[in-house]
């Protein structure tokens, strides 16, 4: 009952290997290959010296750059004979990975990829420049794959940057939620910022983890530096309440500020069930109370009463 | 109309048994429910099948309840049926599909069968609101005196 | 797959080593409200530490198993929910209410005799 059902040809890759279009731009495109690999060693050269004199990829040296153009020369060329772009997008997955980390800017990566363009567009100036009807026509069909290679290239890029600030946006997440104890079988979740869906869980899930690890009794999560709360974080937050009770353990909120007391009235939301405190320092004293600890003021600590 | 479609799923296809038209089945999986021991291999199954992906340690238990709750609607209301589980691709995300096929007697009333908020933990009794929880797509397809067909899936973030 | 039920004194502890079917989890049921009784336990420790799915089923037997034996005059508590099991039960809307819960077994004894020494009371800190 297996099926493939996804489509053979990727539209969005692709303009068509030359024999498939008309014969005269199929012709025109292998005139244009032909042009650009003999003149390779040339064009080459004049791109990376271009590249270094706009002051690109600042952050590679002439001999990386200039090893890098010729694998994007290759592919580019590549590129335009056969009309597909799997090899080219690959390397720009690839290429993107390596310098990212390096601090290259995404209009550098466009600018070195339309400076290509504009020194092959020159050349062939330079070459067709006597008959101007079949330089249109070159041009015409040297376009739209200059074009799509270019957004290939561009594309590939921000996607792989993307990904990266994915991954840095996953770990401040992680770092931003610390799971604290503060003494034995005691937690403190102090919850800054925010709280989107995704956060509330992996929030959930590090607590829930950090209770069994610890062996918790008590956790106390302070809010005090949660700006607004709707319906949704605050079902997220009974949800982590219940979990928490689940695993054998109880929750004392501390922190709600009075917007959100009301906004949680409001909705609806049932605090019958949640142990909520002032602050932090009376959801600590609560919680250490809970834990059989007995809570002396400071105007009971007299030497008479210290050794209780 | 015995046939209703579910509104929520936030994936619609013309003929949800067929597979979406945008998904590639990398692999498939089925497994006969006869009893409630059947219950017990199909959500381990799916949970084995489901780490092949990489889904984190959470995931694979809501997947793998996800799972629970379906074959055992089968096994309540339906006596036999079967849960087919797949590894999808769609586009550059991969994830599971669980399939839940009866041929029992049917849901008279599906959007009742939706029903239940995050308190009714009884609600009709077919754990279906919390299947629709726990995964990222649900459709529901039930024709009475024919059968049900209820399909999951849930994404690698 | 039984659950083997160990006699501890004045306890019963029901330690489930893998998954079970609905079956086992009925006759399990079935075998700790008649022991309770004829052994005269005063308290009953269900370890769920093994189960990786707790799914609406196996929630709602526990539930049974805690009201019911508190209707023989015992009490229940649930021991070992993992944290994924936890997490997923909470998104299904399975929550236990009024059945008591602790970390470990440890945990669970340390419940038990507390209530033991307060009878009167409601000595559960997370058992609402």
């Amino acid at each position: 009952m297996a099926q493939d059902i996804r489509e053979t040809r990727d539209t969005r890759t692709t303009f068509g290997p030359a024999h498939q279009m008309t014969a005269p731009t199929a012709e025109l495109l292998r005139q244009l290959v032909a042009h650009l690999r003999q003149n390779r060693t040339q064009l080459r050269e004049e791109w990376a010296r271009r590249i270094t004199e706009a002051k690109l990829l600042t952050a590679m040296t002439k001999e990386e750059i200039f090893a890098e153009a010729t694998s994007v020369y290759d592919n580019y060329v590549e590129a335009l004979e056969t009309g597909t772009f799997e090899a080219l997008q690959a390397y720009a997955r690839n290429l993107s990975e390596r310098i990212i980390p390096r601090g290259v800017e995404t209009h550098e990566v466009v600018g070195i990829v339309l400076l290509l363009r504009d020194v092959l567009a020159r050349s062939l100036f330079a070459k067709y420049q006597n008959d101007f009807a079949l330089l249109n026509r070159i041009l015409d069909a040297y376009e739209p794959a200059a074009n799509r290679i270019a957004n290939t290239v561009a594309v590939g890029f921000v996607q792989e940057r993307e990904r990266v600030i994915r991954e840095q946006q996953e770990a401040i997440r992680v770092l931003s939620t610390p799971v604290l104890q503060v003494r034995e079988r005691l937690l403190i979740l102090p919850i800054i910022g925010v709280i989107d869906p995704q956060r509330a869980r992996q929030l959930t899930e590090q607590l829930l983890r950090g209770i069994r690890t610890n062996r918790a009794k008590v956790v106390v999560i302070d809010i005090t530096g949660v700006p607004v709360m709707d319906a949704n974080v605050a079902n997220n937050l009974v949800q982590t309440v219940e979990a928490t009770r689940l695993l054998g353990a109880t929750v004392i909120i501390t922190g709600l500020s009075p917007e959100i007391a009301q906004t949680l009235v409001t909705i609806g939301v049932d605090l019958g069930k949640m142990n909520t405190v002032g602050d932090l320092q009376g959801g600590i004293e609560e919680a250490e109370r809970l834990l059989g600890y007995k809570v002396v003021t400071f105007a009971e600590s007299s030497p008479d009463h210290a050794r209780q | 109309m015995d046939a209703e479609r579910n509104p929520f799923g936030a994936a619609a296809s013309a003929d949800p048994a067929a597979g979406n038209g945008r998904d590639r089945v990398l692999e498939e999986i089925a497994v006969r429910i006869d009893g409630d021991t059947d219950i017990v291999s199909a959500r381990q199954k799916g949970r084995v099948l489901a780490a092949t992906l990489g889904f984190s340690s959470s995931e694979l238990t809501l997947i793998a309840t996800a799972i629970s709750e379906l074959a055992r609607n089968i096994v309540l209301y339906a006596k036999q049926g079967e849960i087919v589980l797949r590894v999808l691709e769609r586009g550059d995300q991969r994830g599971v599909m669980v399939r839940a096929h009866d041929q029992g007697p049917g849901i008279p009333d599906i959007r009742r069968a939706l029903q239940g908020g995050f308190s009714t933990s009884r609600s009709l009794g077919l754990g279906l609101p919390g299947v629709r929880r726990l995964m990222d797509e649900f459709e529901i397809e039930s024709r009475i005196g024919q059968g049900t067909t209820v399909t999951a899936r849930k994404w690698k973030r | 797959m039984e659950v083997p039920i160990l006699k501890q004194g004045p306890y019963l502890i029901a330690s489930i080593q893998s998954a079970l079917s609905d079956a086992d989890l009925v006759q399990l049921r079935d075998k700790l409200v008649e022991q309770v009784g004829r052994l005269r336990s005063r308290g009953v420790i269900v370890d769920v530490t093994a189960l990786d799915v707790m799914d609406s089923f196996a929630t709602r037997t526990l539930r049974d198993i805690t009201f019911m034996i508190r209707l023989r005059g015992a009490e229940t508590v649930i021991v070992g929910i993992q944290p994924d099991v936890a997490f997923t039960m909470v998104q299904l809307g399975l929550k236990l209410e009024g059945v008591p819960t602790a970390l470990d077994l440890e945990e669970g004894i340390a419940f038990l005799s507390k209530k033991d020494s307060s009878p009167a009371k409601e000595a559960s800190p997370s058992g609402r």
